[in-house]
This record gives structure tokens, C-alpha cells and sequence, in this order.
């Protein structure tokens, strides 16, 4: 049992004068089990969020807490995030020219469980997750996204989720750029990922679509770098129809006010 | 191309139908393709002759040819401020310079596979006389003061069961050691020759290959020179029509290493592709200068080269020159440098140049940069649980895995992603240096 809590998340962007406020106060809590998902329109900090949590340097936190079971994950590297149990799926996954899938994985997995996976479960593991996310097994031997297509990288990065077992994952847009097929199929990964333990899910997506496949237990909006409303399943579906223009044009006025 | 900020030149000319394929005799390129390419493909037609070049002001017409020949005299001893010369630390090569006459030589192991023979030839052979004469001082010198080549010969359609290895070792730097190497590969032979250097000499080498039409030949040349060793040459490459050369330099050891490495196409349909892999630690020099001379239509090359440079001083130089001739229409060519400046104090120059006189070409392009680390991958990394020290090695391990993954012999490769692993454990203080996100 696992519990991200938020508390009043202030990031900046940028030195100088070039410094941007992009978060203003996040609070949120993601438990064992619970799968939230995060809407909001670009430029609202979505991202942001994700990559803070995961300890990108380029993202300075001015203000808030975060921890995991009260652990405090602003004071640890960005490797020490990953081994106390967060996991961020990458919207755009960097390349890594001269690595192996393969390597790769077995290296993160050594680094998270802190010895080395046992060679013959693990590639059993691994072939087994891979036909899961109807990935051919000649990927393991490609370098890491190098030339992957959209949806080879977002099933590499589900495929990384579901051999990490992280506490808490974050998924950064991973709908985006995908067609139906792919969309399902990351879907389903991640769904057993859900069923199999009780892992917490951050979702994180401009649009509902992934949500007919993903089935949230809690909706935040965020709008201009906080939540501004919560909810059930249900205010997705109100997001579907009505857009994010209400909480935009409320967020203006209060900002203009 | 200072090392001090990271910069990037990335052109591409892209691919481009040739009108004389797609329209009947008498339909000019003028008329244009029949369907609108998308706004970000330029017709190769739209390149005007010399009109890509970073070599300098191109005066109208071809550039001038280079100068070659078989008497070392007839290059005037360089100071240093010629082109050639510029980036050389003339004083470090000087020996290989003077001439001095010797009768050193390298320690010659070698592992020849069934049908492959190892003979020697005289000065004067008619086989020398064939050979692509010398750029500069340095080879013209080594041809005449080696007296004569070892010859590697390879049967036409030989089949080999494993690579030809040489292993040339130094046994001191008292005497310069002259050299000369032809490998001939007979018509539709496939060989992999290894050239491994080794030990402390002051040596220089010229090395010509000359492949046979609908040959595969792949040379590998590994300078894994002890510390003070100083090797210079010019490596040549004759392919014949609808041949494969492929060429891997690995470049690790000595105090300098000066390769030139020049490619010309005796017929239509050959491909070429350049390796190369260097790593110099404080105060190597290491320089490739390569030269693609594409004057027959239809052939292709591809240069990939990549270095990394840790601790004071350590100084790279990597020259890649292609020319497209007006008559080697149909050529495709791209070059690419990277160069991973691991500590302050290095530095990487990397010069690309592209000379193209005629249109009708399939592709022509060139990249290079110079940076650090990069930083995404290491973040990349890093969020998947690995510590920032291990990721660092996979990411420069990887750098260097890619090109070394092209000599296709398992146990060299080994051995030199072992050198490499070697070399980055030596890295100061990667513990303490942050990992730096711009």
C-alpha cells in the first residue's frame, strides 16, 4: 500500500528573467489501487507535473512537498525516485543510440529490484510482456527508441512499467499519436498492470478517449498549473462535451481579477 | 568547431526523382514532376554546382584538384600552415616528416585463412605503379621509403571461413618504420582483413585496397598503440564496379595518430561506407581526414564517425571531403561526425565539405556536432532507476557500441568495447559532475 501525496506543488521554468511560473499549488493524492486521471488543456502544466514528480533538472520546485509514504521525494535524485517505486511513462521517449532493449530493461531491473533478475525467468518475463503488448521479440535487439514509430515507443515505455512494477506510475500523454489499435493494446497493458497488483496510476491526457479504455476512479481538471475541479468518471464525460473552455475562461478572470 | 558550446550543422539535400526517369526521352526536368513533392523535399535538380560547400568562397567552376604524387619532394616539407597541416601538431610528427631512411619494421603476426596469401612485391612492381598516388608528404614518403609492399591477395570468388588478421606490432620508437600494404580481393570475393597495431613505434603506413568488381571487402584498422607511439598514413580504397568496401578506423592508443582515408570508384554501382570510432585521452591528437571522390555515376557512400575526448589537451580532428563529379550522376552520399566532449580542456574539430557538380544526384547530405553529454538520455536513464554513474557508461558505451557494431567480428569487437570500458573507468570524476539538463 502506496500513497503519493502533493502538497501546494510551486515549479518554475527558466532563470532570470526568463523564470515561469508553471505549477501554483498542486495538491493531490494517489493511493495503492486508485487510478486518476489529469485533463487539462496544453500548456497547463500537465507535464509539468509529470516531470517534477520524476525530478527532471529542468523544472525548479519553489514551493510544496512530495512525498511517498512520507518519504520525501524532492530530496532524492532522479534514480532514487525510480527505485522508491515511481515510474514515469514518457510522452516523448529519448533515444538511446548503441543501447539494447534488452540491456537496458535487465540494467533498470537490476537497479530497481537491486540485484540482478534471474536470466531465465527474466527472459521468460520479458517474452511473455512483450507478446502482451503484441511487440515482435526482434525489438529486445533494437537500441533503445531508436527509429521506433510512435506506437513502439509508448509499448516500449508500458513494456518498462509492466517489468519495473512500480508503486506508482505516471503516465505522461500516453495516448498521444496512437491509433486505435495501438491505443488498445497500451490500454490492456496497463489494465493488467491495475488487475495484477495495486499499483497507482497518475493518467495523465488532454483527451477522454483513453479513458474509455482506462476507466478512472477520480478526474482532476487542471487548468493554468493547479486542479480546478475533481470528480468521478462522470466529469470526463462532461469534459467530452463541453471542452475545457468553461474552466479556461473562470481561470482568466481569476487571474485577470 | 569549438567544444565550448555544442553546435550542430545538419543539411540534406533530399532524395529526388530524376526526371529522366519518370518522363520519356525529349521531357526535359523542366516540366517538373507530375505530382507536387511535399514543401520540404528540394529537388536535387535545384542544387547548382558548388553550391554546397563550407570548405570556404568556392571560385565558379570545379574546384581544384588535389595534389598528388609519387615524390615526397614535390610537397615542399610542410610548416604547418597548410590546409592539410593546419590542425597537425607538427613537432609530435616531424619524424615522419624528415624521411630519415630505416630498415625498422613491425612485428608482423598473421592468421590467413585458407586460399589468402601474403607475398611482397619490389619498388618497381607494375602493381605499385597502379596504386592511387600519395596526398602528402607523409605517404608519398612511406611509399617510396618502404621499398616496395607487402601484398595480401585474395582470390576472386573466395568465399573466406573467417577474417585475415594482421597483427603489426612496434617494438620501439628509436626508428621510423616505412610501410606499404596492398590488399588485392579478386572479383565477387568476400574477405574481412583486420589490421591491428600494437606497441610502441613511430610508424608510417600506407595501406591500399583494391577491391574487385562485385567484391565485399571490409577493412578494420585498430590503432591500439601503446602510449607514445606515433603512426601517420594514407589508406586508399579502389572500388570496383557494383563492389561493397566497408572501412572501420579504431583509433584508441599512441600519443598521435594521423590517418588519411580516400575512397575512389573504378565503375558504376559501388558503395562505400567509412567507420570510424576514436577516443583520445589527455594530450593524444588523433586526425581522420577523409576524401570520397565520387566521378562514376551510380554509387553510394555513407560516413559515419564518432569520438570522445577526456582529459587536458586531448584533441580530435575529423576532415570528411565528398565531391560528386559532373559525370556521377545517380550518387548517394551522406557523412556524419559526432564528437562527446567528456571533460573541459578537449577539444574536437570536425569540418564536413561537400563539393557537388551535378544535379542529378539521388541524395547528398552531411551532419556534424560537438557536444557533451546528453543529458535527456541520461534523465531517461536515470527515471528508470539507474544510477547517474551506470548511465553514463551505458550512454557513452552505447555512443561508441553503434559503430563498432559495424566490424561484424564478434571477438575484436569484444575486445575493444573492453578497451573502451577500460578507458571510461579511468574517467575523473564522473561521480561528481552533475547531471547537467540545459
Amino acid at each position: 500500500m502506496s500513497v503519493l501525496e502533493i502538497r501546494d506543488l510551486h515549479v518554475t521554468v527558466g532563470e532570470g528573467d526568463d523564470t515561469k511560473e508553471i505549477l501554483r499549488g498542486v495538491d493531490l493524492t494517489v493511493r495503492s489501487g486508485e487510478t486518476h486521471a489529469i485533463m487539462g488543456p496544453n500548456g497547463s502544466g500537465k507535464s509539468t507535473l509529470a516531470y517534477s514528480i520524476a525530478g527532471h533538472p529542468k523544472y525548479t520546485i519553489t514551493g510544496g512537498t512530495v512525498t511517498l509514504d512520507g518519504e520525501d521525494v524532492l530530496a532524492m535524485s532522479v534514480d532514487e525516485r525510480a527505485r522508491a517505486g515511481l515510474f514515469l511513462a514518457m510522452q516523448y521517449p529519448v533515444e538511446v543510440p548503441g543501447v539494447s532493449v534488452s540491456n537496458f530493461l535487465r540494467t533498470a531491473a537490476t537497479a530497481i529490484k537491486g540485484e540482478a533478475p534471474k536470466l531465465r525467468t527474466w527472459v521468460k518475463d520479458v517474452k511473455t510482456e512483450m507478446a502482451g503488448l503484441e511487440m515482435d521479440s526482434a525489438f529486445a535487439e533494437r537500441n533503445v527508441n531508436e527509429g521506433f514509430s510512435g506506437g513502439e515507443k509508448k509499448r516500449h515505455e508500458i513494456l518498462q512499467m509492466r517489468l519495473l512494477k512500480p508503486a506508482i506510475a505516471i503516465l505522461d500523454e500516453t495516448d498521444s499519436g496512437l491509433d486505435v489499435d495501438a491505443l488498445r493494446v497500451v490500454s490492456e497493458g496497463v489494465n493488467r498492470s491495475r488487475e495484477d497488483g495495486d499499483v497507482g496510476v497518475l493518467l495523465i491526457t488532454h483527451y477522454t478517449r483513453i479513458l474509455k479504455y482506462i476507466k478512472p476512479d477520480f478526474v482532476h481538471v487542471f487548468v493554468a498549473g493547479k486542479v480546478v475541479d475533481e470528480g468521478g468518471p462522470e466529469l470526463a464525460a462532461k469534459l467530452e462535451d463541453e471542452g475545457y473552455a468553461s474552466y479556461v475562461k473562470a481561470s482568466a478572470e481569476v487571474s485577470t481579477s | 568547431m569549438s567544444t565550448e558550446n555544442t553546435s550542430t550543422t545538419d543539411l540534406t539535400t533530399q532524395p529526388a526523382t530524376l526526371a529522366s526517369e519518370l518522363f520519356a526521352p525529349g521531357v526535359g526536368a523542366q516540366a517538373g514532376p507530375p505530382t507536387t513533392p511535399a514543401s520540404d523535399t528540394g529537388t536535387a535538380g535545384d542544387v547548382q554546382p558548388g553550391a554546397h560547400s563550407h570548405g570556404g568562397p568556392t571560385p565558379t567552376g570545379s574546384p581544384a584538384e588535389r595534389f598528388t604524387s609519387t615524390d615526397p619532394d614535390a610537397f615542399g616539407v610542410p610548416t604547418g600552415r597548410e590546409e592539410t597541416w593546419r590542425f597537425t601538431p607538427m613537432k609530435r610528427v616531424r619524424a615522419l616528416l624528415d624521411g630519415a631512411p630505416s630498415d625498422a619494421s613491425l612485428t608482423w603476426t598473421s592468421d590467413l585463412p585458407e586460399g589468402v596469401e601474403l607475398t611482397s612485391v619490389e619498388a618497381g612492381d607494375p602493381l605499385l605503379k597502379e596504386l592511387p598516388e600519395p596526398v602528402d608528404r607523409l605517404a608519398a614518403l612511406a611509399r617510396q621509403r618502404s621499398g616496395g609492399a607487402a601484398v595480401v591477395r585474395v582470390p576472386a570468388e573466395a568465399q573466406l571461413d573467417r577474417p585475415v588478421t594482421l597483427g603489426l606490432a612496434g617494438t620501439g620508437a628509436d626508428e621510423v618504420v616505412w610501410g606499404q600494404l596492398v590488399v588485392q580481393v579478386g572479383a565477387f570475393a568476400k574477405a574481412t582483413v583486420v589490421l591491428d597495431h600494437t606497441g610502441l613505434a613511430r610508424y608510417a603506413g600506407g595501406v591500399t585496397v583494391l577491391v574487385g568488381d562485385s567484391a565485399q571487402v571490409t577493412l578494420v584498422s585498430v590503432q591500439d598503440w601503446a602510449p607514445g607511439a606515433v603512426h601517420g598514413g594514407q589508406y586508399d580504397a579502389v572500388v570496383g564496379r557494383d563492389a561493397t568496401f566497408k572501412q572501420v578506423v579504431v583509433t584508441l592508443g599512441g600519443d598521435l595518430v594521423r590517418l588519411v582515408s580516400n575512397v575512389q570508384y573504378a565503375g558504376p554501382g559501388g558503395s562505400a561506407e567509412l567507420f570510424g570510432v576514436y577516443f583520445a585521452d589527455e594530450t593524444q591528437h588523433q586526425e581522420h581526414r577523409l576524401w570520397v571522390d565520387h566521378a562514376v555515376p551510380n554509387c553510394t557512400s555513407n560516413v559515419l564517425y564518432k569520438g570522445a575526448l577526456q582529459g587536458e589537451d586531448a584533441r580530435t580532428v575529423w576532415i570528411g571531403d565528398v565531391r560528386i563529379r559532373p559525370a556521377a550522376t545517380g550518387t548517394e552520399t551522406y557523412e556524419l561526425n559526432r564528437n562527446l566532449v567528456l571533460t573541459d580542456g578537449a577539444r574536437a574539430d570536425s569540418v564536413p565539405n561537400l563539393e557537388i557538380e551535378t544535379g542529378e544526384i539521388v541524395g547528398a547530405g552531411h551532419a556534424s556536432a560537438t557536444g557533451r553529454f546528453d543529458d535527456e538520455q541520461l534523465f531517461y536513464l536515470c527515471s528508470r532507476g539507474i544510477d547517474a554513474e551506470t548511465a553514463r557508461r551505458l550512454v557513452v558505451r552505447g555512443f561508441f557500441a553503434d559503430v563498432v557494431q559495424h566490424i561484424g567480428v564478434d571477438e575484436l569487437q569484444d575486445r575493444l568495447m573492453g578497451s573502451i570500458d577500460t578507458r571510461l573507468g579511468a574517467l575523473p570524476g564522473l561521480d561528481e559532475q552533475p547531471v547537467e539538463v540545459a
